[in-house]
């Protein structure tokens, strides 16, 4: 297992292909932010009606390079309460997650450069999925000591939200992702992609399920709507980059579209196959890339298409659909998985598995009901005393 | 299935129309009425109409348009009449276009264009003088070089503002209530107005506009 490259020990070469591979990747990464966001705008003036940008290039394709530029010139300003060190070094937390996490993307097949062999990957390391993890917890300091090296009441508002959020979802999120891990038997991303091959992606064979619960909590851990209470404009103003400028805010702006695509290609990886798709003849080391990006290229449109329709969630609304429906759902749809696979290796009848299983759930169902139930009127006396 | 049904609305609407109008390249047709750039207005042998009786500068209630009349000179005179517009200055940084200047002259001197959109980088070129204010030798208003003039915005300068002057009631029906006019001529009298007791039953009919 792990890359073929490094099989035959560390020369000039291979230093080279990996630095060739970094380059290419950040490149990619950079030049996906500019298409993402002239998309997303593109998309949601589409199904508003509207035209969007169209000025600057072909169909203003050149837009957020112009926007990128401007913000590039601006004056970069800094806050009289502000905490000068974490206020300068927060955009940068928030953004080398967002490169790192995309480092164990799989975002190809295995091909050979100058007689090597490589997999079109930054790196396979085995526990990549536990790395994705890290990478999105690491994410939301970026955004928390933003909020708080602001000396300002809405960042600091705007990161309190967004650190809570992103703790909430991440518990749902992860227990989503370890179904997917289950599935494959392994942390390795690469391992899990082959593990999908031949249509046996993840987001039907674990049930639909956990793909769904990935998709609500990616939402809500990269910010976007329905889940933005953390830049909620109405009520935040910008939020936790609210006193942020020029590059830094640049740097913000460019380290959430990159989540965004960071967190789809993820998807794709667990869910969706990663590049795995029809083998065509022709240019075969080329096809999986192809794959790839139009499966995160739909996967990006869905999360416009959910920008564009649902309405902005309010906090307790976040926290309870968080809380009390995704974490018991992911919850018990991985130990009906594993169960199942339990059943499978003992050679136990599926059918009395899968039936006790959603009795268990029943019961379980029942029971975090009454206790829901119990813990609103425990709540509403406590009210009642207190008034 | 009431959550997904938003989902379908947006995607419907990615193949629909585009309300949106592509501003400076392409403007909507502006109502036969608008108010917009003055124009000082000349007879057809040339004369200019203005007579300098200051009587819009009177009525003015953005006080923006500045008159000072002279005699004719009697070898060369400018209007027909005895006095002449020598000055005639119009701010449009006040000047609210409420047409009351229009309504107010005896002449029919000054009428307004359609064309609105005013840009100016220093306050003096806010003052139109009258200069830039009187039509051309073809009775069309000056296209001024800073102006973005689309075709249309010269048209019914004078004619349709009449129609809310006393001459365009009922008991003008028929009759010509304006004179030859440089580049336009004699107008032939608008037709279908009716007085103000009728007209709750038999409606004007709606002039056709040019709607894409």
């Amino acid at each position: 297992m792990g890359d073929p490259l490094y099989a035959d020990g560390i020369n000039a070469a291979v230093l080279l292909i990996v630095a060739a591979k970094v380059l290419i990747v950040f490149a990619f990464l950079m030049v996906s932010v500019l298409f993402m966001v002239w998309f997303e705008r593109k998309v949601i003036s589409d199904m508003q009606s509207r035209i969007g940008p169209d000025r600057a290039g072909p169909w203003g394709l050149l837009q957020t390079l112009a926007d990128g530029i401007k913000l590039f010139f601006k004056e970069d300003l800094l806050p009289d309460r502000a905490d000068r060190k974490i206020f300068h070094l927060a955009p940068y937390l928030s953004i080398v997650p967002a490169f790192a996490a995309f480092a164990v993307v799989p975002f190809g097949g295995t091909i050979s450069v100058f007689g090597h062999r490589t997999h079109l990957q930054l790196a396979d390391p085995p526990i990549g999925v536990l790395f994705l993890l890290a990478m999105s917890s690491i994410a939301v300091y970026g955004v928390m000591l933003a909020g708080w090296a602001s000396g300002s009441k809405y960042p600091l508002l705007g990161s309190v939200r967004a650190s809570a959020q992103m703790v909430s979802y991440e518990a749902a999120m992860s227990l989503a992702v370890a179904a997917a891990v289950l599935a494959a038997g392994s942390l390795s991303t690469r391992d899990i992609v082959i593990a999908q091959e031949g249509y046996r992606w993840n987001l039907w064979v674990l049930g639909v399920v956990p793909f769904v619960i990935y998709l609500i909590a990616a939402t809500a851990e990269t910010n976007r709507p329905p889940f933005d209470l953390v830049e909620a404009e109405q009520e935040l103003v910008g939020g936790f980059h609210t006193e942020y400028s020029s590059i830094s805010f640049a740097l913000f702006f460019l380290a959430e579209f990159m989540n965004t695509v960071t967190v789809s290609a993820v998807a794709v990886t667990l869910f969706l196959g990663g590049p795995n798709g029809p083998r065509i003849g022709f240019l075969p080391d080329l096809w999986p890339v192809v794959w790839f990006l139009g499966k995160l290229l739909a996967f990006l449109f869905v999360y416009v298409w959910f920008r564009a329709t649902l309405p902005r969630f309010r906090y307790d609304q976040l926290m309870d659909l968080g809380w009390k429906k995704l974490i018991p759902l992911a919850l018990y749809w991985l130990l009906l998985i594993a169960a199942l696979r339990v059943g499978r290796d003992q050679g136990w009848n599926a059918g009395v598995v899968l039936a006790a299983g959603v009795a268990v759930g029943a019961v379980a169902w029942a029971a975090l009901g009454a206790a829901l139930r119990q813990g609103e009127t425990v709540q509403a006396s406590v009210g009642e005393a207190a008034t | 299935m009431g959550y997904l049904d938003g989902f379908r609305i947006t995607l419907k609407q990615m193949w629909g129309d585009r309300v949106t109008n592509v501003y400076p390249d392409d403007k909507r047709p502006k109502p036969d009425r608008f108010h917009g750039r003055h124009v000082l207005n000349r007879y057809e042998d040339g004369m200019e109409k203005c007579i300098g009786c200051e009587l819009c500068a009177g009525v003015c209630p953005a006080r923006c348009i500045y008159v000072r009349g002279a005699d004719n000179p009697p070898d060369e005179p400018v209007s027909p009449g005895e006095r002449y517009g020598f000055v005639y200055e119009i701010n449009y940084l006040r000047c609210i276009h409420c047409d009351l200047c229009v309504e107010a002259c005896p002449t029919e001197a000054i009428t307004e264009s359609k064309l609105f959109e005013f840009s100016f980088t220093d306050r003096q070129d806010a003052i139109y003088t009258k200069a830039e204010l009187v039509v051309g030798d073809d009775g069309h208003p000056q296209k001024l070089p800073w102006e973005d003039w689309r075709p249309g915005d010269e048209q019914h300068t004078s004619a349709w503002v009449r129609a809310t002057a006393p001459s365009g009631s009922a008991a003008y029906e028929g009759r010509i209530g304006w004179s030859g006019e440089l580049g336009f001529g004699v107008r032939a009298a608008e037709k279908g107005q009716t007085a103000e007791s009728d007209r709750a039953s038999t409606p004007e009919p709606a002039p056709k506009r040019g709607r894409r």
